[in-house]
């Protein structure tokens, strides 16, 4: 059986459970005392590295390694992963007060990373809550030329194939492909488990290698500009109708019908 | 103030080489030292390393985001439930061992987390913003019963029971008897030796967590003619012959929370099952209730905390009268304020006790003065939470009037409000007694 050297990128985002909020300038998203964690896909992903490993023999899942690029605090996140069972990590740091990477650049340093790690599975997930793009993946496998598969409900091994269930519209869609693969996780996945205090405290002793992007030699260039953000429209309170003739009676008072 | 800081001076380099910013200490303090530092540091306080009294270590934090988690998925579903029946739901208990919330300070090779004491003070008070009751079995369990074994265990003791005590069973500390609450060393239950061991006779009551137990530390008198130094610590197991529990009782707050008589017929302790030395007991007792108090009093701030935050999402996000959030009146904004400065003002006397402990200086004023404030502003908070909520703070669908009964608590065990009114004042008169 092909040993698994599982890759899994993460990223720390505001925590899912913030109501985020927009800066005075209109510019970005509100980030300066806000509580932030780890990206709720990227905790998914990590969830399923450690449960391969659990699932087969320990000698199937060689290493796993998480990686991320981010400002300092993101060694935080980091160490949630290793606390939930990643082996080691990589972080690659950008200033604090840094643009956020767009996809295409995020993905072109992965790539090195890669190539620098030599992994032959990549799993993440497969959007971050922040910008919500959904695309670094994707990209990532495109610029690797590995097979892909998005939103994996299920995964499962054997040898070097992998199986993927993903959920689509109207049922399940089953992709089958060979090592090397990224998978990207959806939310069904699996339920990530609490890092316990122990697994804490032994996360502390686990490396981090530290890269800086000037480390990288491909790099994408900004291709977005942000003009304005804003928060969306408060939205209008509906109204009750009591039965369908009401309902007919609204729906071409308003034009509808 | 000086000599104190000199005291602490020792114990501060080494928490400064422990934090991830550390200071250089230097190693003379006259003027001149100073002035050629000054480059360095700006002042001779700052450069001793002073952190924020709420700054945590890089653990202290990821442990304290994952009990909050846990909290929040694990307990809150469960919380009412328990409280309606009266009894801890099992996957709870189960879960705080599972996350390692058993044994926070138990050594790894003991199968414990190996933290330091202020995680498990971090600990107790994201539980119980969640569930008071929780949180007292986690605190009595780490802050009392674990710790006598860590400190006063022989190394067969330690090595017998520390890994269950980490791992799978839940202990209880049993000091207060009917006829002995404040007034502890009065204790009535006696051991008497026989053969290789001793033979216990008496009862024990308000036991914390003993449903749940299968460890007991029994304080029992060897020698009642020394008084109370005859006072020994017996380790007894649920199922030796002899030991039983006698009753559950009825309470008003931490319902979930198990409280017992328990009763002693001949129950039999092998002598290797004394902890420590016979006759020092209450030595042990003492100091393990003043550690246990800063728990208590971080139990309570995390309660005024919840009962804090349930309320006032209600007064900012829902509640509207008049045409706006009842939060938005000035009334009540000003009170909402009020009330978080004073769970603030509790809290930093709760995180300096637990810092001051673990830099190995005196604590005993401060863990008194900690676990007094914080049980008073629990009490006084979770109150006024319960009338800023309105009709939604009586009814019992929410959590708002479980947390004010809980707070009563808190003025009650490991040593009452005026025990601790007391415990200060002797150690102030001492200090300006000339």
């Amino acid at each position: 059986m092909t040993s698994l050297r599982i890759l899994v990128p993460i990223k720390r985002a505001i925590d899912y459970a913030v109501r985020p909020r927009v800066n005075a300038a209109q510019t970005a998203v509100e980030t300066a005392g806000v509580r932030h964690s780890m990206n709720p896909f990227d905790e998914i992903s990590v969830e399923e590295a450690v449960l391969l490993r659990e699932k087969h023999s320990p000698k199937t899942v060689e290493d796993i390694v998480a990686v991320s690029i981010g400002p300092p605090k993101t060694v935080e996140a980091l160490r949630t992963a290793m606390a939930i069972g990643c082996d080691r990590s990589v972080h690659v740091e950008i200033p604090e007060k840094a643009d956020m990477l767009e996809p295409l650049q995020a993905a072109k340093i992965l790539k090195q990373v890669v190539d620098r790690e030599k992994p032959n599975l990549i799993i993440m997930g497969k959007q971050s809550i922040d910008d919500d793009f959904s695309q670094t993946g994707q990209m990532l496998a495109g610029l690797l030329g590995w097979g892909q598969a998005y939103g994996a409900s299920e995964i499962s091994v054997d040898g070097d194939t992998l199986t993927v269930k993903r959920e689509v519209e109207g049922g399940t869609d089953v992709v089958k492909g060979k090592l090397p693969m990224v998978v990207m996780a959806d939310l069904r996945l699996n339920t990530p488990r609490f890092a316990t205090l122990p697994n804490i405290m032994k996360a502390k002793k686990k490396k981090i290698d530290k890269l800086k992007l000037e480390d990288f030699k491909e790099r994408a260039e900004n291709r977005l500009k942000t003009l304005k953000v804003a928060e969306p429209p408060t939205r209008q309170g509906g109204g009750k109708v009591e039965n369908v003739d009401g309902l007919i009676s609204k729906l071409k008072e308003l034009g509808a019908l | 103030m000086a000599s104190s800081l000199r005291a602490l001076r020792p114990a501060l380099s080494t928490l400064s080489r422990a934090s991830r910013t550390a200071a250089t200490v230097p190693r003379t303090f006259t003027p001149a030292a100073m002035l050629n530092a000054g480059r360095q540091m700006r002042s001779y306080t700052e450069g001793i390393a002073h952190t924020p009294v709420f700054q945590l270590t890089e653990e202290e934090e990821m442990l304290k985001e994952s009990v909050s988690k846990f909290s929040q998925e694990a307990v809150l579903p469960r919380v009412r439930a328990m409280d309606e029946a009266e009894s801890m739901d099992k996957a709870v208990v189960e879960g705080l061992f599972e996350q390692g919330l058993m044994g926070i300070e138990v050594e790894e090779e003991y199968g414990g987390s190996g933290m330091g004491f202020t995680a498990a003070i971090v600990a107790i008070e994201e539980l119980a913003r969640v569930d008071p009751s929780v949180s007292v079995m986690c605190d009595v369990h780490n802050t009392l019963v674990v710790q006598a074994f860590r400190r006063f265990g022989s190394k067969t003791l330690k090595e017998k029971y520390l890994p269950r005590l980490a791992t799978e069973s839940c202990g209880s500390f049993c000091l207060s008897e009917p006829a002995s609450g404040s007034d502890a060393f009065a204790l009535q239950t006696k051991a008497v030796k026989k053969g290789d061991g001793y033979v216990i006779n008496g009862s024990k009551m308000w036991i914390t967590n003993a449903m749940e137990s299968e460890i007991f530390i029994i304080f029992a008198n060897v020698n009642p003619d020394l008084g109370y130094k005859g006072i020994t610590a017996f380790i007894a197991e649920k199922n030796f012959p002899g030991f039983s529990i006698a009753k559950k009782e009825k309470k008003l707050g931490i319902r979930a929370s198990s409280t017992c008589v328990l009763n002693f017929d001949d129950l039999y302790i092998p002598k290797e099952n004394v902890l420590g030395e016979e006759g020092h007991g209450y030595k042990y007792a003492i100091g393990l209730l003043n550690e246990g108090r800063i728990g208590i009093g971080a139990q309570m701030t995390g309660l005024a905390l919840g009962a804090w935050e349930n309320a006032v999402k209600y007064c900012w996000n829902e509640r509207k009268q008049f045409g706006r959030y009842i939060g938005e009146n000035q009334g009540m904004q000003f009170q909402m304020a009020q009330a978080r400065l004073d769970i603030e003002a509790a809290r930093a006397l709760v995180y300096n006790a637990a810092r001051t402990k673990a830099a190995g200086a005196n604590f005993q004023m401060e863990a008194a003065m900690a676990k007094l404030l914080a049980s008073q502003v629990a009490g006084k908070v979770s109150g006024q939470a319960v009338e800023w909520m309105g009709g939604m703070g009586f009814v019992r669908e929410g959590l708002a009037e479980k947390f004010w009964r809980d707070s009563k608590i808190g003025a009650i065990y490991e040593g009452t409000s005026n025990i601790q009114l007391q415990t200060i004042s002797k150690i102030l008169q001492k200090q300006y007694t000339n």
